[in-house]
């Protein structure tokens, strides 16, 4: 367990020093923003790995729902948590990405709207946790995450009517559309190494969510233990 | 009938009779819209023209601020005695406990806006340029949006600490595409420059969408250990 996360960890370390000479170094300099377009490869691999999150929680959720097994709940708050730490990075990389190139911080665009949207979602999901007390927490949060995941969608829709500066997708988005391979490669690599490290986030929050599970139950078990005892007294 | 019906219906009209005799979230509701609505003509002081624009942001802001109160309030009364255990180890369907409380709240808060809406006409000028029949269907679709979810949130935040601030900070986040439909329906209604049918089938989805999803996980939320 030790040695297979100390080589995980040094993967980690190594993907985003290679990723970090990709995104500044390797990857050609757009023609019209200039060395500012760089703060791309932070800014979309963070958002597809809080989506990422997001996901993982949404899944973990129901699994919680089905099963009542506590790692899909440690799983499901972890994730939760890496999640809206890395819309937060979307949130803080998007403006200052904006303000040279639209001149403005923000705008009520439809997906700016909605990952903010989606962050305080999840924000209200961990703050129910928090304020949450005694054994349902778990359950009553699982809930919630389906809530959470089924509205975003909903919250896409309806700001996109409302309205949209955004650029349209530009990876995938037909013709005309598109970016040079070398800064392709530079986005993946910066991808994978977003994924990567949130792994490693999630993987040490999950050991401490485990223990702390570990130790609720041991106190519940001693508290049953002495009643117990005083009964049979 | 149905036994979930006939205990949605025994469940309503159980709520309706308390609250025919205390009245206590009604008026509590009423007079805090109230507030709202003479504190928001202070701080904007529009015109006839400006507050057609904005008047659909005032009035959904007040219900909102108004429904929180009358929710807080819901599954109160459920503790008291223990009828919420009670309710828990009898054979009755959880969904019509649900049901029964989601109706009760959506009857209240309808009365409230029944009373209110004149005051609004009144405090800011309104005089609707589109058909004002589509009012009501959005505010129907809107206030069931608001109250499904809320019922829900408020059962949710009943075993958090200060439950009370729980249940905006739950509601609020998953209500904004609910509050932009009926925000965006009433504009468009009240200035008359485009259709709010897209608004409409917005809300038509979002309460098909989350009313299943509460009546799917509400036993589980009742049951939960």
């Amino acid at each position: 367990m030790k040695s297979s996360f100390l080589i995980y960890a040094l993967v980690t370390l190594a993907l985003l020093s290679y990723a970090l000479y990709q995104g500044m170094v390797a990857a050609p300099t757009e023609r019209t923003m200039g060395e500012i377009q760089r703060i791309f490869y932070y800014h979309v691999p963070s958002a597809w790995t809080a989506f990422l999150c997001f996901i993982a929680n949404f899944v973990a959720s129901i699994t919680y729902l089905v099963r009542r097994n506590p790692k899909a709940d440690a799983i499901a708050v972890t994730t939760a948590e890496v999640g809206v730490v890395f819309t937060t990075v979307v949130l803080i990389t998007g403006p200052l990405w904006a303000k040279p190139v639209w001149g403005i911080w923000w705008t009520w665009d439809a997906r700016l709207t909605t990952t903010l949207v989606l962050w305080l979602i999840y924000v209200s999901y961990l703050m129910f946790r928090r304020f949450s007390t005694g054994q349902q927490t778990a359950t009553l949060a699982a809930a919630l995450a389906i809530f959470g995941f089924i509205d975003v969608p909903i919250v896409y829709m309806s700001i996109r009517w409302w309205r949209t500066q955004h650029p349209k997708p530009v990876i995938a988005g037909g013709a005309g559309s598109g970016i040079d391979p070398e800064m392709w490669s530079a986005l993946l690599w910066n991808l994978a190494a977003f994924v990567a490290f949130a792994g490693l986030l999630i993987w040490v929050r999950y050991r401490l969510e485990r223990t702390r599970q570990q130790i609720d139950e041991m106190h519940a078990l001693r508290a049953l233990a002495s009643t117990e005892g005083t009964l049979t007294r | 009938m149905s036994r979930t019906a006939t205990l949605t219906i025994s469940n309503l009209a159980k709520d309706l009779r308390l609250e025919w005799r205390s009245k206590d979230a009604l008026n509590a509701m009423l007079f805090f819209a109230l507030l709202v609505a003479v504190i928001f003509s202070f701080s904007f002081d529009p015109t006839a023209e400006e507050s057609r624009r904005i008047a659909g942001g005032l009035i959904w802001v007040a219900f909102l601020f108004a429904a929180i109160v009358a929710l807080n309030q819901a599954w109160a009364r459920e503790l008291r005695n223990q009828v919420l255990d009670a309710y828990r180890v009898s054979p009755g369907p959880a969904n019509a406990l649900f049901l029964g409380k989601a109706l009760g709240n959506f009857v209240f808060i309808s009365v409230i806006e029944l009373l209110l809406a004149p005051l609004f006409v009144i405090f800011y000028n309104l005089r609707s340029i589109g058909p004002a029949y589509q009012l009501v269907i959005v505010a129907v679709l809107g206030t069931w949006a608001l109250v499904a979810n809320g019922t829900f949130f408020a059962a949710l935040s009943l075993r958090t600490r200060s439950r009370e601030v729980m249940l905006p900070l739950l509601l609020f986040p998953i209500s904004i595409p609910a509050l932009l439909g009926m925000v965006e329906g009433t504009t468009a209604i009240l200035t008359g420059e485009s259709s709010p049918r897209l608004w409409i089938n917005l809300l038509l989805v979002y309460d098909v969408v989350f009313t299943t999803v509460c009546l799917l996980l509400f036993e589980t939320v009742l049951h939960a250990e």
